[in-house]
């Protein structure tokens, strides 16, 4: 008796996503069931480790036989769902998902930078932004897709904002790690002061060698031109960073 | 404070926004004119892109488009980065008597370029919302599926019926022998029909209250054969929530299938004429085999 079977029969029968703690816990009671034989006994020692392995195998082996459904970890709860493909059959039969209003630009620009800078104050997302984002954290709040967090510890101790599971949940992620190119745009972990002073800006090209109006020759002067897509790290001067809400 | 006022105002005036919507701010509008420019952020002529900035902001005026004070913070960073290049290098000295004060050119490029970056990640976030729209989740159904069957231990026995059809009688002896001399003449088909429009009234009819204005061992039998014939046509139901309660009678659950299955055509060849006959023994036989509401 495989793992991975067991655990796609009860993700087939279930009624609601199950997280590898759930399952888990389903193996040992099947397992301690007085009517268990030797096979329902067999995980009784199983590790939710080893459930994730199983499921990301069974995933794996899904996606290979390219059905028209996939199993899927959303917000760590394991769940089959349908390929978007096939979404035109599907509606017919369930009906529309209810949904909330999809989310407007600025929205989504917000929920971007709490989603990969979390966590982070209402200030430091206007800084990036570039414009107040009242009413845009309002409507983010009100939808459960971002919350409070906590307090930063500097002067005003102005509120920090993540996001939630309905986040995740609601575009489809396994966990924040999971949000695209997440590795350029997290907030750096540790900031290597020394490095960063030396560094200036990074990848980015020193701001002596920015084309003058007086040279004239624009693109090409540049002796190491970085296209802007290219991964050039964003990292903030230390000092500036967590200014937090000073009014 | 002039620093949310256009927020506000795209609150309290959603069609005043629409206009407005194509730059949500400042860098919104730099990033636009960089793309008109058609060349890289770290390449942009800041001078040119100063003056068309201002540009912009002066035809908002003009269209007395509520201008957010965002916007007027940049023009003056932009003014001041304009002015710093119109002097030769060495003497763009540093104002403030500060050595590390960082080049104002940079700084805003810096933030353009991480701005650009959210605004990518923004718009990934947009196609996995319209992607999971099309998502659909498989949800088991609850396990207890037949919901219009009456549950197992609902159902009641043949034997049941007949043990609380001697209640009745045990109950109608004790009552008054001297009343049974009424001589009312009623069929098994008439009493069906009774039966039918009682429960088609009330829904639910206890066992006993079928039997309660009748004084006449005759009347009974004949009521109790026509509700026998009613269960095993399907018309009705007989079923025992608590077990050695109340015997209760309710409709039938409407069947799907109106044709007679193969193997109830087999037992009961002559269902049709089953109104008419009354049979006791036919019809102990006809439920005990076939009827699933009997089944033990």
């Amino acid at each position: 008796m495989q793992l991975k079977l067991v655990l796609e029969s009860l993700l087939f029968s279930a009624q609601k996503p199950l997280a590898a703690r759930e399952l888990r816990e389903l193996l040992i009671a099947a397992a301690e069931q007085e009517s268990a034989d030797e096979n329902a006994r067999l995980f009784r020692n199983v590790t939710e480790q080893e459930i994730g392995t199983a499921l990301d195998e069974l995933a794996r082996e899904h996606e290979l036989a390219q059905r028209s459904y996939r199993l899927v970890c959303i917000a760590g709860a394991w769940q089959f769902v349908t390929q978007p493909e096939y979404a035109p059959w599907v509606k017919v039969l369930v009906g529309v998902k209810p949904r909330p209003p999809r989310l407007s630009m600025p929205a989504l620009e917000t929920l971007a930078i709490v989603a990969y800078r979390q966590p982070i104050t209402r200030a430091e997302i206007e800084q990036i932004r570039g414009v107040n984002v009242d009413g845009v954290m309002q409507t983010l709040i009100e939808r459960g897709l971002i919350a409070q967090v906590g307090r930063a510890d500097v002067v005003g101790r102005p509120v920090l904002y993540g996001t939630t599971d309905l986040f995740l949940e609601y575009f489809g992620l396994r966990s924040l790690d999971d949000l695209p190119a997440a590795d350029e745009l997290r907030r750096p972990l540790e900031q290597k002061t020394v490095e960063a002073a030396a560094q200036a800006g990074l990848a980015t090209p020193p701001p002596e060698q920015l084309t003058r109006p007086e040279q004239g020759q624009p693109a090409q002067a540049q002796p190491q031109p970085v296209p802007e897509n290219q991964s050039a790290p964003t990292q903030p001067a230390p000092e500036t960073r967590r200014t937090g809400d000073s009014t | 404070m002039m620093h949310g006022r256009a927020v506000h105002a795209a609150w309290a005036m959603t069609e005043y926004k629409v206009k407005f919507d194509v730059f949500e701010g400042p860098l919104d509008l730099l990033l636009y004119l960089i793309k008109k420019q058609e060349v890289d952020i770290y390449q942009v002529n800041l001078t040119e892109l100063a003056n068309q900035f201002i540009e912009y902001i002066e035809l908002m005026r003009m269209l007395d488009l509520d201008i957010a004070g965002e916007f007027l913070v940049m023009a003056a960073t932009l003014m001041y980065i304009k002015s710093r290049e119109l002097l030769p290098t060495d003497q763009q000295a540093t104002i403030e008597g500060e050595d590390q004060e960082p080049d104002p050119r940079w700084e805003l490029i810096r933030k353009l370029v991480e701005y650009k970056k959210f605004k990518d990640a923004a718009a990934k976030l947009q196609e996995l919302e319209l992607q999971q729209e099309n998502v659909f989740r498989r949800v088991a159904p609850k396990p207890e599926l037949e919901v219009e069957m009456p549950p197992q231990k609902l159902d009641v026995s043949l034997f049941d019926l007949l043990s609380a059809l001697n209640n009745v009688l045990k109950r109608l002896e004790a009552r008054n022998d001297a009343l049974d001399v009424t001589d009312e003449k009623c069929t098994v088909h008439e009493k069906m029909e009774l039966l039918l429009r009682l429960v088609a009234e009330r829904g639910v009819v206890r066992f006993s209250e079928l039997f309660e204005p009748i004084t006449s061992r005759a009347e009974v039998i004949v009521t109790f054969l026509a509700l026998l014939e009613l269960v095993r046509l399907k018309q009705l139901v007989a079923a025992q929530p608590v077990q050695f309660g109340e015997i209760q009678i309710t409709r039938a659950p409407v069947q799907v299938v109106l044709q007679p299955s193969p193997d109830r055509t087999q037992t009961h060849a002559t269902a049709d004429d089953a109104h008419t006959e009354a049979a006791p023994a036919q019809h102990g036989q006809s439920i005990t085999g076939d009827s699933n509401s009997f089944a033990q």
